[in-house]
């Protein structure tokens, strides 16, 4: 898992797979092209270790989740780039439906809608 | 060290490819990181550090990575372990001392799993020999049946494809050059191939060959007999030799590694058992008499699809009809079917107990090394426990840590394993190779098999892990920052901890070993020492057998006070008996008897069943057997005399209610002669030690004929030397063979002195006890090893506090007190423990040795101060460093 700098707290565990997965099915890309990406659309306010990202996709591999193969990039150097396989797509439709209804309840529970208080 | 080198490049070939793909991607995400950085206008080492810092600790993300794999590589565990080892070496009396406990406990279960497996496990070497069952009667646990019977079981069942029968005999053979005793195994004409038997060399006798006695003089060698005697010459085939004087062809040798069918019995050959009385063997068995059981086993194949209860009432049936057709020989005819190696259960029983018992404590052997180990790895996991926490604070895993604990404690249950069974090999190869009784062709083949080795191999890795998981929690529970900031905190003198409960249980399996092991010795210098009711001083027996060299009955007795005629004139013999066998020797069989008004004389109308002895006139003065009361047999107490008897103090009590009323009274035999009783002799043990009192009765030899007999000859002790070898054996020996030759040179003879003759009944005693003493041994040693870690232990973590004690004027028992109180109490604990199991496992030992009981104040005594010996043995060291505390010197380090 990242580790917790002050400020920031640590993701929840399944969290930064979930990212990748976001990531891998817009496009295809290589490890240091996604923490790019997740640091960009998240405007910075995670900070994911850059290392951590590869256990995770180790663990994504192993999963068979996402697929990897060596080849150049745009930027013409080697890369190993990964895609994002059908059972990762069925997977992170799954995450993605457990995360939103987990994220409504705390919202819920954190901001409980206006009630007439008098 | 090159070889490390070699393997270190072979695991790289060997290499997941996904772990190098994945240090070649993290290098390139390193420099990707490093060129954004330097185009952002950083120096390149500014930027190689930011890039650094942004991607983490390399290893341990690589660690990581793998990790996910879950498959260790070769290269990863091979790491794993050449850190392990070097962990070990650093400490090699801790590796030492875990190795050695390791060993000997695998050792221990090693030897015992062999036997068991010899004894227990292992089929006899034949085609199907897990649908062979030998037949045993349902009331008891022997076998043995009559030939008339034999042949009713075989042709009416319905539930054997062959049933066999087979008993074993000795017989004298002539094969050029003296005349030598060998033992042969007598078998039906089906039994080679109702086993699915191929010959070695030639052929077997069949079922076919046979047509009534005498019909087929053949015999099969064995491989070893063909081996030894004959030197593996193949044109053996056809050759007569003379079994007895009889002649017989050599027809084949049996395949190499079939050593007959019963178990460590290894025959030199096979004869048909139709020419059992054309053997003109010694014991008159026929095959017409139906009430005549004298074959040992009987056993078949089951038929395919038939189970073992079908079998059961198959046979019950046709002895249900045995007992109707013929009420007069046959009484309760039932049977159980039993597995053939052990002699079914007639040896199989005790000795089962035996193991069971045996393998339970080697168990509890394996478990107290386990406690030992544990204890040891948890204080060396405590020792280390500022390693540990530097290794978690500087980002190891826990998982991590775990698992070089583990490799170690796998490391050391392999060496100590490997160890172990190699000591146990060496053991067993000796066993193997040993033979406990000259007279008999017993082989103890206990060699380990491929099932021995692995049973080891697993239990030394179980024990592995079992004691690798001790500290676990003490690791998962390591506070990194409280550890390293706390120079050495020892949670000592709180509660309990687990190490305690190790030790204390620890030390109460090795009391109750330790119990269980004097109980045995004091058992066996018990029957050194016990009553049998014969002398075994200055006494030599010789064994002959007429009826090898061609005398029956009507001769015998003339040619047997010959015998004893020529013993007496062996200058310093004192006296001279004769007897079919002594107490103590095998062969000595069970009559049935009546009272003498009893007129229904079918078994179950039985008053008694003793044991029965034919004995010539001088018997009893030259065994050393007290008459009480009436006369011995003179020679004038033959066929034409009235039938008389000598009957023992206890059959006396059981038929006439006193020793006194016995004289002068009559009981009758089955085959319904009255017996007048005229002598009363005492009480003695018959068959084994551990015997209850039995009824024995001796019968004149002149009235009874037998043709096998054992001469006991007493020589005089010479006056003034205490020691029973005062006369000389072997000169003793060359004198009764030479006069036994000059009666009749054809006749083989076994001598050997009273005492030798008593071994082979002292031998499961014996063998109980040793055992047991190694045992005992064993569980001592690894509770000095315990205490000793533990005491060591606690003074090396305490050193300091003694130091100020010691500085503030503490008196050495105070010192001592302070660090070893505790070892002491827990051993007192654990020993009181042990010896209360102690004294309910000798319960079990009573079976086997004599007068084993545990309520001995001796035993008690000893067990006591063996456990006190080992508390001073054990913490003799760590209390000579506690004493030897200086306070000056520590207050320096410090």
């Amino acid at each position: 898992m990242p580790m917790a700098n002050s400020g920031t707290r640590d993701l929840f565990p399944g969290a930064l797979e979930m990212m990748i997965l976001e990531s891998l099915r817009r496009q295809p890309a290589h490890g240091y092209a996604l923490v790019q990406h997740i640091q960009q659309r998240s405007k910075n306010l995670l900070q994911v270790e850059e290392g951590s990202l590869y256990p995770a996709l180790q663990r994504l591999l192993k999963a068979k989740q996402v697929k990897a193969e060596w080849g150049v990039s745009s930027t013409n150097r080697r890369v190993r780039t990964y895609q994002i396989t059908a059972s990762g797509l069925r997977h992170l439709e799954q995450q993605i439906s457990t995360f939103e209804r987990m994220f409504e309840g705390i919202t819920l529970v954190l901001n409980p809608g206006k009630s007439p208080a008098f | 060290m090159q070889w490390t080198s070699k393997f270190q490049v072979f695991g790289k070939s060997r290499r997941h490819k996904a772990l190098d793909d994945l240090s070649d991607e993290m290098r390139l995400h390193i420099e990707e990181r490093v060129e954004q950085l330097q185009r952002e206008g950083l120096t390149v080492k500014e930027a190689e550090r930011q890039a650094r810092i942004a991607f983490g600790n390399v290893a341990l993300v690589q660690e990581r990575s793998r990790d996910v794999w879950h498959w260790p590589t070769l290269e990863s565990i091979w790491s794993d372990a050449r850190l392990a080892m070097r962990q070990l070496r650093r400490s090699p009396g801790f590796t030492g001392a875990a190795i050695l406990t390791l060993a000997l406990a695998i050792g221990a279960n090693a030897v015992v799993f062999s036997i068991l497996n010899a004894f227990l496990l292992r089929p006899l070497n034949v085609a199907h020999p897990e649908r062979l069952y030998q037949l045993q009667h349902g009331d008891e646990a022997s076998a043995y049946q009559s030939y008339p019977d034999y042949l009713d079981l075989r042709d009416r069942n319905r539930s054997f494809d062959n049933l066999m029968a087979y008993t074993v005999d000795e017989v004298g053979l002539e094969s050029g050059g003296d005349p030598t005793e060998v033992w042969v195994e007598e078998a039906t004409g089906n039994y080679f191939d109702g086993l699915g038997l191929k010959p070695y060399l030639g052929h077997f006798f069949h079922a076919e060959d046979e047509h009534g006695a005498g019909s087929a003089p053949d015999i099969v060698l064995s491989y070893e007999y063909w081996h030894t005697h004959f030197q593996d010459d193949r044109s053996i085939v056809g050759r007569v030799v003379r079994l007895n004087r009889h002649p017989f062809t050599i027809l084949g040798v049996a395949p190499k590694d079939f050593n007959g069918t019963l178990l460590f019995f290894n025959p030199a050959m096979w004869v048909p058992l139709i020419e059992h009385p054309a053997l003109g063997a010694a014991d008159n068995h026929d095959l017409e008499t139906r009430g005549s059981r004298w074959i040992f086993e009987t056993m078949g194949e089951l038929k395919p699809a038939v189970t073992t209860a079908q079998a059961t009432a198959d046979l019950n049936a046709i002895g249900a009809q045995l007992e109707k057709a013929y009420p007069k020989d046959e009484s309760k005819m039932t049977f159980k079917l039993a597995s053939p190696t052990l002699y079914g259960d007639y040896l199989g029983g005790p000795v089962k107990a035996f193991m069971s018992g045996l393998m339970l404590l080697t168990s509890l052997i394996l478990l107290a090394a386990c406690a030992n180990l544990g204890s040891l790895f948890a204080a060396r996991a405590a020792d280390r426990s500022r390693e540990v926490a530097l290794r978690l604070a500087l980002g190891a895993t826990r998982r991590r840590i775990l698992r070089g604990l583990f490799t170690e404690a796998i490391l050391i249950s392999i060496v100590g394993g490997c160890v172990g069974v190699l000591g146990s090999v060496a053991l067993l190869r000796m066993m193997s190779a040993w033979r406990p009784f000259p007279n008999w062709p017993i082989h103890l083949a206990v060699n380990p098999d491929s099932k021995v080795y692995l049973i080891a191999l697993l239990l030394a890795l179980v024990s592995g892990l079992l004691f690798g998981a001790v500290p676990v929690r003490q690791v998962l529970r390591t506070n990194p920052y409280e550890t390293v900031k706390a120079s050495s905190s020892g949670r000592g003198g709180r509660g309990v901890n687990l190490r305690e409960v190790l030790l204390v249980a620890q030390i109460a399996i090795c009391a109750v070993l330790v119990t269980s092991s004097l109980v045995a010795v004091r058992g066996l210098i018990y029957s050194l020492h016990a009553h049998l009711g014969f002398d075994t001083e200055n006494t030599m027996l010789a064994e002959t057998d007429l009826s090898m060299a061609g005398y029956g009955e009507d001769r015998a007795s003339a040619m047997q006070k010959e015998m004893i005629h020529a013993m007496e004139s062996i200058p310093g013999v004192e006296a001279v008996g004769l007897a079919d066998t002594v107490p103590f020797e095998t062969g000595a069989s069970d009559t049935t008897v009546f009272a003498d008004n009893t007129t229904d004389l079918r078994p179950k109308n039985a008053t008694a069943h003793p044991v029965i002895f034919h004995v010539a006139p001088g018997y009893f003065r030259a065994a050393g057997t007290a008459l009480l009361s009436g006369r011995d047999f003179t020679w004038q107490d033959d066929k034409s005399a009235p039938q008389v008897a000598v009957v023992n103090s206890e059959f006396a009590r059981r038929l006439f209610g006193s020793v006194s009323g016995a004289l002068g009274r009559f009981y009758k035999t089955k085959d319904g002669k009255r017996m007048q009783v005229v002598g009363v002799t005492e009480d003695g043990k018959y068959d084994h030690l551990s015997e209850d009192p039995s009824a024995a009765v001796f019968v004149s030899i002149l009235q009874s004929p037998v043709v096998a007999t054992t001469l006991v000859v007493r020589a005089r002790s010479h006056q003034g030397s205490a020691n029973n070898t005062a006369f000389d054996v072997d000169s003793l020996a060359d004198a009764m063979r030479s006069k036994l030759r000059q009666l009749d040179a054809g006749m083989p003879v076994i001598i050997q002195t009273r005492t030798a003759s008593i071994q082979v009944s002292m031998f499961a005693p014996r063998m109980a006890t040793v055992a047991l003493g190694v045992l005992g041994i064993m569980g001592a040693m690894l509770s000095i090893t315990g205490i000793f870690g533990m005491a060591a232990y606690s003074v090396s973590r305490r050193l300091k506090e003694l130091g100020i004690r010691v500085a503030l004027g503490a008196q050495h028992w105070e010192v001592l007190q302070a660090a070893l109180g505790r070892a002491v109490k827990l051993l007192a604990i654990g020993s009181v423990a042990g010896l209360v199991l102690g004294l309910f496992a000798t319960r079990v030992l009573a079976f086997i040795v004599f007068q084993a009981t545990p309520r001995d104040p001796l035993v008690l005594a000893g067990v006591v101060l063996a456990m006190g010996l080992v508390g001073l043995v054990a913490t003799w060291i760590p209390a000579q460093r506690a004493l030897s505390v200086n306070p000056l010197v520590l207050l320096r380090e410090e």
